[in-house]
């Protein structure tokens, strides 16, 4: 897809987007690959760190609020970068806000998800929502990946157009284990510090 | 003999040295029989020099605009390396994306424009005073002194220093029409020259450490021998230059020691930094700036002994 294309290319050439394999390979195992986020840029910097084989199968998850609204972010988002578009809204009792997520794992697709929900201004991650435990939980062959996305909060922070072009190294750390009978925040604080210690 | 013959000619030696060069790593490596990461390096940074040569050439056949292009970049890469390793604040988000997208192409630009009047005191001037006042619109007195300097140090090295090596190609020297592709050559090639001497001499008879904190890869047998056969070397290569031998020797020699005072300087900023490379664009090299820095002091002090005795 050309547009895809152009964002990796454009993407590579400001910001490096070279990825450090430090904890896993690349593989082809299903996995959700989960990360700091402090930037627009994000999701395309970890998707052009994959190797092109794995990039076709994994579709970042976008807030359908931002992302959706609009023609050419939707555009963006859907013809782009292939996104799954979820609701973090005020709950819908009937609806499972994951479901999109679901279809996409179900599909044998892997995922790249922001699990603090919103962009942060730090080098380290805020506090974790509840998405990606439950996703654990229901999901238990996939692997999850900690990724640390370097230096992206000070290339293209929240609230600014133009980037500042630095070196952009986007680190995959080892899978996250899985622990029999651990509780949803235990799982949550042991998720966000795989991710700040793939940062050290 | 003319400019293409003369450029023909040095980059048939290049490549020769070159050729040579890589039949020697594969006879180490053959002969160390068992894999030897010192014999990688050297083969990775071979390989290295191979690729840069390859772009220079293409960069020297497709003109001059060209070669300004790649300097442009060159001074992309080298800003990239030097921000990313030096700590800033949010508040000076706009200044650096103004040095990026607004200074180095308006840097070259100039170049491009011949206009010497501007391209002297653009970064120096205008970049010194529109900088820090961007950084400071954004309110943050937070270390402020600390990080406007080290944001026009790095445009200074990155930038404006680079940029005095295609602004040879504005100098007009009597009697060398058209050559000045020639002179950016051999300004290139003696600074890089020295520094393999440099390293090689001081690898093979280095004893006496130089610099042991700052630099501890320096010695003064590599200095003397590698900065006595560049200095050789550049007084042999006069006839590609409008300089006569012992001119030329005397510039290869402003060259050298400018060269060794840049890979001095810039590794003591790294090491303040904290860092031991600039990066990992050129492997074996380390960064773009870990292969320029010798250039980056250099460039300056040839282009001006140029301009004021010889244009």
């Amino acid at each position: 897809m050309w547009l895809a294309s152009t964002l990796v290319v454009a993407v590579r050439a400001l910001l490096g987007a070279s990825p450090r394999w430090q904890g896993t390979p690349p593989t082809l195992a299903q996995r959700i690959y989960f990360a700091n986020h402090t930037s627009h840029a994000d999701t395309i910097a970890l998707w052009a760190a994959l190797p092109a084989l794995l990039r076709a199968r994994t579709r970042p998850v976008a807030a359908a609020d931002y992302w959706g609204v609009g023609a050419v972010r939707r555009f963006i988002a859907l013809e782009g970068l292939n996104a799954v578009l979820v609701d973090r809204g005020p709950r819908d009792r009937d609806v499972d806000p994951l479901a999109p997520l679901y279809e996409a794992l179900d599909a044998g697709q892997s995922l790249i998800l922001f699990p603090e929900g919103t962009r942060g201004s730090g080098a380290l991650p805020g506090p974790f929502k509840s998405g990606l435990f439950h996703l654990a939980q229901r999901y238990p062959g996939v692997e999850l990946v900690p990724v640390y996305l370097e230096n992206l909060h000070r290339s293209l922070p929240k609230g600014t157009l133009f980037p500042v072009p630095l070196n952009c190294a986007v680190r995959f750390g080892a899978p996250l284990p899985r622990l029999t009978g651990e509780d949803k925040q235990a799982f949550l604080d042991r998720a966000r510090a795989a991710v700040v210690e793939v940062s050290r | 003999m003319t400019a293409e013959r003369k450029l023909l000619l040095v980059i048939v030696g290049v490549v020769a040295l070159l050729v040579l060069a890589s039949l020697v790593a594969a006879v180490l490596r053959w002969r160390a029989r068992e894999p030897s990461a010192v014999i990688d390096n050297l083969v990775a940074s071979i390989r290295a020099w191979w690729g840069m040569v390859a772009i220079f050439a293409a960069a020297f056949a497709l003109g001059r605009d060209a070669t300004i292009a790649m300097f442009a970049l060159v001074s992309f890469f080298a800003l990239r390396e030097f921000i990313t390793l030096t700590p800033t604040r949010p508040a000076d988000h706009r200044a650096l994306s103004l040095a990026f997208f607004v200074g180095i192409p308006v840097q070259y630009g100039l170049i491009a424009a011949n206009w010497y009047g501007l391209f002297a005191i653009f970064l120096p001037v205008y970049g010194f005073l529109v900088l820090p006042a961007l950084s400071a619109l954004a309110g943050d007195p937070e270390d402020f002194l600390a990080r406007s300097a080290k944001i026009q140090w790095a445009v200074t090295i990155a930038v404006y220093c680079i940029s005095h090596v295609p602004a040879l190609l504005t100098l007009d020297i009597p009697g060398y029409a058209g050559q000045d592709a020639l002179l950016l050559f051999y300004l290139v090639l003696v600074v890089q020259i020295s520094d393999v001497l440099q390293y090689v001499v001081g690898k093979m008879f280095g004893k006496t450490k130089l610099a042991p904190v700052v630099s501890p890869s320096k010695t003064v047998e590599g200095l003397v021998g590698g900065a006595g056969g560049a200095v050789l070397i550049g007084a042999a290569m006069a006839w590609i230059t409008p300089f006569s031998p012992l001119q030329a020797a005397g510039m290869a020699l402003a060259i050298v020691v400018m060269g060794f005072l840049g890979g001095l300087v810039l590794s003591a900023v790294k090491r303040s930094l904290g860092v031991k490379d600039w990066g990992d664009m050129i492997e074996g090299h380390g960064g773009m700036l870990d292969r320029m820095d010798s250039v980056v002091f250099a460039a300056p002090i040839f282009f001006h002994l140029t301009r004021y005795f010889f244009a």
